[in-house]
């Protein structure tokens, strides 16, 4: 192949209000090859992305990013979208209510002056379509698309800007097997047509069975790049660079390990979610013992997230079957008080959507789940609640000046502590964390290791929903794994590995 | 740290709360010195603030509907509607003065759980709910007064509330006594308050404001109510309506600040999707605060009904917009989950004296118009302006 550099980003780096997420980043890519981006979650795989395609514009970053040999500067997305540089991300960006010629051609219309040409933006879409080998009618509505045609769409956009440097962020996450396999057979027949590309992922085996070039990114530094030609790519070596240290290194360890009575328990748990018109989950056995953190493992859309928010006085109001026994008594929460009140507690994955409140300060916010622990007679005492407030700052390490501090403005480590700090303040039986390290940095995830740690010494019990195999290795004392709503495996920790957990969860 | 810094440094960390207060003081010097004095007599100010009541208690109840991220178009013609339906009571039923009121007042709650279960419980934007609310009352109000036209109200102690005073006990060198007294009460109470509030604060140990600067608040904030009670004293002394707006403004205060209740208020509106997940009910409280706002409209519309002694045709036409715009000058976010009920109250006296001082100096209507929707976006941009420097 060739061996011309398309891409070089030399020493970038790149603060977050006093984190580091990119640390004197080097990345080489070759001209027309398929080149992957590994490392685990928050490493800084998707912002070193963003820097390349202007998201963080130039000035916000220091380092050099050259592209066909020569120094960008990008100020905004649509400088690098005309030099060729086109990103789709995991979360797609279509408009589900226009068609699909509609959303190929938004933003880079097809005009006649300033009157758009519609028939020939339609013939335009079926030939970008055609190159993806996408088989619909152009008149077709987003939101009538499976997930897998939707991220042909997404190509088919990339194509009509006339791409030069495709880049996937986790393109196949929510795919399924076989939609994942024609998207890899997709992006190889590109290559074949001169698009360079590069990919974010997590399935070591697309990895191996596609890429050319692998570059191992993690803590924020490049690790080394490995090249497929010379026989460099193998699951076990870009595992051991993955990962890099040893993995008591970062988790702290536990000495008691006794565990009581069941505090939670599922049997045939079934829930169907009327607003998306489906099964979430089907069939889950589960139970979690006193004093224990269980772990469960799998990928995006397994169900994860569905299970926590079913057991969770069923928040999003799925209609649930089977059995939940919470601390000894057949259950059925109605609404998240009732919940709350049995003893359980949810830190959700998504922090900023739906578990702080961004424009309160920090007080308020460790207070919310729990007014009634600061107040007499619906009248809240305003000193107390400043006092407890400043125990948990203390005893989670949040670092603000004052409790009075508005959490929009802390680091996300800081603001996922405070998270903690509201559901830990209801005093929990059970704790529900989703992703509970996703996007902060080592040392914040140490510190809320060592606190979850501290929590089940106490007696209370651990749900850790993880996208970290690291972390689910590290913390679990017993493994679930999903996959399609269901569960897919139970490991005792003795016998789990990233291999097996990676096995089951992608049945 | 000495006195001026920490004086200054306390005005930069709070100028978004001060703003508006710095803003009324601008606005009331700048007419005082332009009308001669006579902006800040006796009998203008007691005008002013009795002109205030029925938008300032509609306003209060809008910050809360703002703070949850809604809107309720729908109060003016309401209380315009329940103001006639008073009229009609009152005059054409005899039903005394003192059930005529609870029935209004109830009547207001029962408007607002109409309101909220179409907006939390039927799920159709507030936006859209309450203009369909908005016709639908103005059709009603018309519907009413179709065959009398206006209807006048006789009732001495209904009118009253509009336009009667506190009685004065006696007169002390032509002043009135009792709201001497009620101004002196407030002082003691709000030093009282402030001080048992610091000595608490002291014994938790948290950092207080030096001895000086405290000292100074206090004084600064006893002169203000101590100037108002000595104007209004000169005048007729409190009238009705601003011993309601008080009494509002105070529980509702109160309501926001100190309650379980005010903080799932508040946390709906930052973020539903967390107090759903923090165990709130968010369909509780939308019904709640919508019926809040009904209940204001029902008193707005008895204190506008009483003011004027009579229900006319269109009466409360506009008053929903004097109400949000009152409400923006007075710091709400449309964002949700910001805005202080005291600051829709200064926002409406703030657009009450833009009024009363252009009239005095005899600006015309036109200009008043536009005058008022440039302070509007002024205060609006001021907050948005505030708010980004904190980031």
């Amino acid at each position: 192949m060739v061996n011309d550099c398309m891409l070089e980003m030399r020493n970038i780096s790149k603060e977050f209000t006093g984190v580091k997420a990119l640390e004197n980043v080097n990345f080489k890519v070759g001209r027309g090859e398929i080149h992957c981006l590994i490392g685990e979650n928050g490493a800084g795989k998707s912002t070193l992305m963003k820097v390349l395609s202007g998201v963080y514009p130039y000035g916000t970053y220091s380092g050099d990013i050259v592209f066909e040999g020569q120094v960008q500067q990008f100020h905004k997305i649509s400088d690098s979208v005309k030099a060729g540089i086109v990103i789709i991300y995991q979360e797609l960006a279509l408009f589900p209510d226009l068609t699909v010629y509609e959303n190929i051609f938004v933003g880079n219309e097809v005009r006649r002056g300033s009157i758009i040409d519609w028939n020939r933006t339609i013939t335009q879409a079926k030939q970008m379509l055609d190159k993806v080998g996408l088989n619909v009618n152009p008149d077709t509505l987003i939101k009538d698309l499976g997930v897998g045609k939707q991220q042909l769409v997404e190509i088919a956009k990339a194509l009509s800007k006339n791409v030069k440097l495709l880049i996937l962020d986790e393109p196949t996450a929510a795919l399924n097997e076989n939609d994942s396999e024609n998207l890899l057979n997709l992006l190889r027949e590109l290559k074949k047509q001169g698009i360079t590309c590069i990919m974010i992922s997590h399935k070591l085996k697309e990895v191996i069975s596609i890429a050319d070039k692998a570059t191992v990114i993690r803590d924020g530094r490049t690790i080394c790049t490995l090249d497929a030609a010379k026989g460099e790519i193998s699951e076990s070596v870009i595992i051991k660079h993955m990962v890099g240290r040893e993995i008591d290194d970062i988790y702290p360890k536990r000495t008691n390990q006794t565990f009581g009575a069941n505090v939670l328990e599922l049997r045939n748990w079934s829930a169907y979610d009327a607003q998306l018109g489906r099964q979430v989950l089907k069939n889950v056995n589960l139970h979690v013992r006193k004093g224990e953190i269980v772990g469960i493992a799998g990928l995006m859309g397994s169900g994860r997230t569905e299970l926590a928010l079913s057991l969770f006085g069923n928040a999003k109001n799925y209609k649930v079957q089977g059995e939940l026994i919470f601390d000894g008594q057949p259950r059925s929460f109605k609404h998240t008080s009732e919940a709350i009140r049995a003893g359980l507690a949810y830190v959700t994955e998504d922090r900023k959507g739906d578990g702080l409140f961004l424009a309160q300060d920090i007080k308020q916010n460790v207070t919310a789940a729990n007014l009634k622990g600061v107040s007499a007679k619906g009248v809240i005492n305003g000193n107390e609640e400043i006092k407890i407030a400043n125990d948990y700052k203390e005893s989670l390490y949040i670092k603000a000046p004052s409790v009075e501090q508005i959490v929009g403005n802390l680091s996300g480590g800081n603001q996922q502590k405070v998270s903690l700090g509201k559901w830990l303040f209801v005093g929990p039986k059970l704790l529900i964390l989703d992703e509970p390290t996703r996007g902060i940095d080592v040392g914040a995830k140490f510190e809320i290791y060592t606190i979850m740690n501290k929590l089940i010494a106490s007696g209370m019990s651990i749900i850790m929903i993880s996208s970290e195999l690291g972390e689910v290795l590290g913390m679990s004392d017993r493994v679930y794994v999903m996959a399609e709503g269901e569960i897919k495996g139970e490991l005792p920790i003795s016998e789990a590995s990233q291999e097996k957990i990676m096995e089951l969860a992608t049945q | 740290m000495n006195f001026v810094t920490e004086v200054k440094t306390l005005v930069k960390e709070n100028i978004r709360d001060y703003g508006m207060y710095i803003a009324l003081f601008v606005i009331m010097l700048t007419f005082t010195i332009l009308t001669d004095g006579l902006f800040m007599s006796s009998r203008n100010i007691s005008n002013l603030l009795d002109a205030t009541g029925y938008i300032a208690v509609l306003a209060v109840g809008m910050t809360l509907v703002i703070v949850i991220r809604h809107i309720d178009l729908s109060v003016g013609f309401a209380a315009g509607f329940l103001g006639a339906i008073a009229a009609i009571l009152l005059t054409q039923f005899g039903v005394p003065v003192y059930f005529t009121i609870p029935i209004i007042l109830a009547l207001g709650v029962v408007i607002g759980l109409f309101n909220g279960a179409l907006v939390a419980s039927i799920g159709i934007p507030s936006f859209v709910a309450s203009l369909a609310g908005m016709l639908i009352f103005r059709g009603a109000l018309l519907q009413v007064t179709e065959k009398t036209g206006t209807i006048i109200i006789k009732d001495k102690y209904f009118n009253a509330i509009g336009n009667g005073y506190i009685p004065s006990i006696m007169e002390v060198n032509g002043l009135h006594l009792l709201s001497l007294i009620i101004g002196l009460l407030c002082i003691v109470l709000y030093m009282y308050s402030e001080i048992s509030a610091r000595r608490n604060k002291i014994k938790y140990n948290f950092e207080v404001v030096s001895k000086g600067v405290f000292a100074l608040k206090l004084v600064f904030i006893s002169a203000i109510i101590a100037y108002i009670t000595w104007i209004l004293a000169g005048y007729n002394g409190f009238s009705w309506t601003v011993i309601i707006m008080l009494a509002v403004v105070a529980g509702y205060h109160f309501l926001t600040t100190k309650t379980v209740l005010g903080r799932h208020i508040y946390a709906v509106g930052s973020n539903p999707d967390a107090a759903h997940l923090s165990g709130i009910n968010v369909k509780k409280i939308t019904y709640i605060v919508f019926c809040s706002m009904g209940f204001l409209s029902a008193l707005s519309g008895i204190l506008f009904t009483s003011r004027l002694q009579s229900a006319t045709t269109t009466a409360g036409t506009l008053f929903e917009l004097d109400a949000i715009a009152a409400a923006y000058v007075g710091g709400v976010s449309s964002a949700g989950g910001v805005g202080k009920v005291t600051g829709a109250i200064i926002g409406a006296i703030v657009m009450a004296s833009l009024s009363s001082g252009m009239n005095l100096l005899g600006v015309g209507i036109s200009y008043q118009y536009m005058i008022r929707g440039g302070v509007l976006a002024l205060a609006v941009i001021f907050d948005v302006m505030t708010r980004k420097k904190r980031k």
